[in-house]
Parts: structure tokens; C-alpha cells; sequence
């Protein structure tokens, strides 16, 4: 990648700094966050998070293994670990969810975010026998609990991304998985894929337009 | 403080992939501390890597619930956290990196009155502290490969443009340049580089598309 680097030396910050976490527009102040199964799963999976935090539930915490669990394994198995290292250690990550509930801000991340973070995490440490520096907190103040409204805006924002990713044609989502899951180079994935390298390009570009449109 | 000079899309994308080098990723980290920009934007990246989780799932092995419940039944060890100095020059991650902060700093000559001291991490690429004399040149700045310099305190100017506190230069070896330290301060920088290693297999390329967004 850096040896074309001139681009990224020029480029000036745009496009994505719209994060999804900045939009916090606030709209539909009076609406509940739904804390049911009705509920969006996105509302539910953190209040599965709160019934953790706050009551240890170990049946809330079921529900997130199921469904998160499975999905750790398979991005650590597309990361490079193998069957059984990827189930150590996905075990650990789902542990680790428990043991963190408390951090959990769901006006700053959605869970699956907030879960994808933690097995990034893990993947450094276990496959690539790396520390991985974190950046401290910034002080913003004193320190509020998240609005209703901020957090159920930030939830559809989540949503609308998440959808934008689902309806990607299949070829442009393979490329954005490679991008982020595995260590392949752009003429490694050329190689494996025997398409050219400007096909490549061109697709990813496509994608990651479509998810940028997503989170504005 | 003002920050001027950012990251760009695909550092702050393969530092959320977990794809960097550690040397880079220190210096990422360093200034998403300080910039409130960067960070939201690195949050972007975060929010695009937890929907493709949804990608894909592999089966857990039978019993996977009851051992990870069984994992929560160990004490935990609490990391112990210094405490931070009131008058703090480094932000968190790089202190972890010094073990300290400023004045922890075991500094060596390089000749020309800087001083470098090269910080621990993996060997993929590296990282080190500089401090640079008020009006001395940064010394030895061919670049070999991509190098990443984060100005901590005081200021530099080359050919491009001024970088003061917080401001980050992303430079390739196309680019040539005379770093000089302003006048009135010492300037102190972090840098990384991936010289004369090359990492392209740990960054992904395909990153680059991110740029023209
Ligand atoms: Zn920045």
C-alpha cells in the first residue's frame, strides 16, 4: 500500500468524518427505548448488555453468546487462527464482554462494534503476538449519562450502516471482508482472485461509496 | 490546541482492523489521545468492522456457554494503573510505551544536539522518541519507507508546511524534505517507521480506495 503512498500523503481527512458516533442529531426525544424483543435487535442486545451490567444475568448473557459467539469464531478462523485456537479464544473475548459490561456506552458503539473491538483485540494479542496501544479517554467534562434520544439515533444509525454492509453485492463485500479480516496485500487478493488489480480497486471503492452514503 | 495535520483514511482504517504494525499503531494511538477529530473518524472505521461481523458464523463447540461461564468463575488481575502526572507532556499509550512520562525518558545522542530513545515493540517496524534543539535539523530523514512523525511538543517546519502540537506528517520515500525545529522551543516528536523492514503485507492495500472517499 505505500508504495503508492503519495495519495495517502496528500489526502486531506474528508468523506468518513461524518463517524457514526458524531451523529447524535437529536430527533424522536419523546420515543421509549424499547427494551423488549419487539424492539429493534440492536435494542436488544444492549439491554442484554444493562442486564448484565447491572444484575449479572446470566440469561441475558446466553442470548449475546449465541448470537455473537459464532460470529467471533468465524472472523478469528478468516483471521488466520485455526479451529481450536479460535474457540479459546473466542471464549475469552465472550468473557471478557462480561467482565467489561460496565464500559459498554451504547451512544458510542453498537455491541456487535463494541464486540468486533474486543476480538481485534484478541486477534492482536493471540495471532499476532502484538500489544495493541489504545488510545486513553478524552476528558469531555464531567462525565453524563447518555441521553434516551442520542443513544435510540445512534441505534439507527447502526442499523442503516449495517443494512448498507448486508446489501453490498457479494464481490464488493468479499474485498471489504479481505480488507479488514485478513492480512492479505492488494496482489496476494489478485492472486487468489485472479482479477486485476484496477478491478479490485474500483470494486472496493464502490463499496465503501455505498457504505459511506449509508453513515451520512 | 489546534490540530492541523491528521491521519489519513488508511492508517485510521488499518489501525481499526488491527492490521498495523504495533511501532504505527503507538503512534496512532498517541494522537487519537489528543485529537477528538481523529477519533470519531477511527470510531467510523470501528462501526464498519462490527457490521461486517455479521458476515459469517462458525458453530462454538458444544459446552462453549458453560466453559466461558466457567472462565468468569477466575479472580481477575487488575492492572495496576500509575497514576497520571498533573502536568502530563505524553499522552497515555505513549507513557505506557516510556514507563513514565517526560523525565522517564533514557535518552541517547545522535550528534547535532538531538537526542532519540527507541521505544519497545515489535519488530515489523519501529518507533522512537526525538528531540530536536530550537532551530537544529532533524537529522538523517531519508525515508527508506513510511515514516509517521507526531509532534508532542514545540514545532517543525520543512517544505510542506509547519507541524505543531498534536499535528501528525505521514511522509514516503518520495517525499524529500529538511525537518528544522522552530526557534524558542525544544521540539519533541514520536516517529515511527517501517524501514528498512517493509510491512506491505500487514497493511492492507486495499485500503488505498478509502483515500478518493
Ligand atoms: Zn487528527
Amino acid at each position: 500500500m505505500f508504495q503508492d503512498s503519495d495519495t495517502l500523503v496528500e489526502e486531506k481527512p474528508r468523506g468518513c468524518t461524518r463517524a457514526v458516533g458524531m451523529l447524535k442529531a437529536v430527533r424522536g426525544g419523546k420515543a421509549k427505548l424499547r427494551v423488549s424483543k419487539d424492539g429493534t435487535p440492536e435494542a436488544h442486545w444492549v439491554a442484554c448488555m444493562q442486564a448484565i451490567h447491572s444484575a449479572s444475568d446470566r440469561k441475558a448473557f446466553a442470548e449475546l453468546f449465541r448470537h455473537f459467539a459464532p460470529r467471533v469464531k468465524a472472523f478469528l478462523v478468516k483471521s488466520g487462527a485455526d479451529m481450536s485456537m479460535a474457540e479459546e479464544c473466542t471464549q475469552e473475548v465472550m468473557a471478557i464482554v462480561w467482565r467489561k459490561a460496565a464500559l459498554f456506552d451504547p451512544s458510542r458503539a453498537s455491541v456487535a462494534t463494541w464486540v468486533f473491538t474486543i476480538a481485534r483485540n484478541r486477534k492482536i494479542d493471540a495471532l499476532r503476538k502484538q500489544r495493541r496501544p489504545e488510545p486513553e479517554e478524552l476528558t469531555w467534562g464531567p462525565e453524563a449519562e447518555p441521553e434516551q434520544a442520542d443513544i435510540i439515533s445512534f441505534q439507527q444509525e447502526s442499523a442503516r450502516l449495517a443494512k448498507a454492509v448486508a446489501a453490498l453485492p457479494e464481490k464488493q463485500r468479499v474485498l471489504v471482508e479481505q480488507a479488514y479480516f485478513g492480512d492479505l496485500s492488494h496482489s496476494e487478493i489478485a492472486d487468489s482472485t485472479g482479477l486485476p488489480l484496477g478491478t479490485i480497486k474500483s470494486r472496493l471503492r464502490l463499496a465503501l461509496d455505498r457504505l459511506r452514503h449509508a453513515m451520512t | 490546541m489546534t490540530i492541523k495535520h491528521h491521519l489519513t483514511e488508511p492508517i485510521l482504517m488499518a489501525y481499526s482492523a488491527g492490521t498495523l504494525p504495533e511501532a504505527f499503531s503507538l503512534v496512532v494511538a498517541t494522537h487519537l489521545s489528543m485529537c477528538e477529530e481523529c477519533r470519531a473518524r477511527a470510531a467510523s472505521y470501528d462501526a464498519v468492522g462490527g457490521a461486517m461481523l455479521d458476515g459469517a458464523t462458525l458453530d462454538m463447540d458444544e459446552g462453549a456457554l458453560e466453559a466461558t461461564l466457567a472462565l468468569l468463575e477466575a479472580p481477575v488481575e487488575r492492572p495496576i494503573k500509575a497514576d497520571v502526572p498533573a502536568d502530563a507532556v505524553f499522552p497515555g499509550p505513549l507513557r505506557d510505551y516510556v514507563g513514565g512520562d517526560l523525565d522517564a525518558v533514557q535518552w541517547k545522542a545522535v550528534g547535532g544536539g538531538v537526542r532519540q530513545a527507541i521505544l519497545p515493540t515489535s519488530k515489523d517496524a519501529s518507533v522512537r522518541l526525538l528531540h530536536i534543539p530550537a532551530g537544529m535539523a532533524v537529522p538523517d530523514h531519508g525515508h527508506r519507507g513510511t515514516e509517521l512523525t507526531l509532534v508532542l511538543q514545540g514545532a517543525f517546519r520543512d517544505e510542506e508546511d509547519r507541524f505543531g502540537p498534536g499535528d501528525v506528517e505521514v511522509a514516503n520515500e518520495d517525499l524529500t524534505h529538511t525537518p528544522v525545529a522552530e526557534e524558542g522551543m525544544d521540539c519533541i516528536c514520536l516517529a515511527a517507521t517501517d524501514a528498512p523492514l517493509r510491512f506491505s503485507g500487514l497493511i492492507p492495500r486495499l485500503a488505498q480506495p478509502f483515500l478518493r472517499i
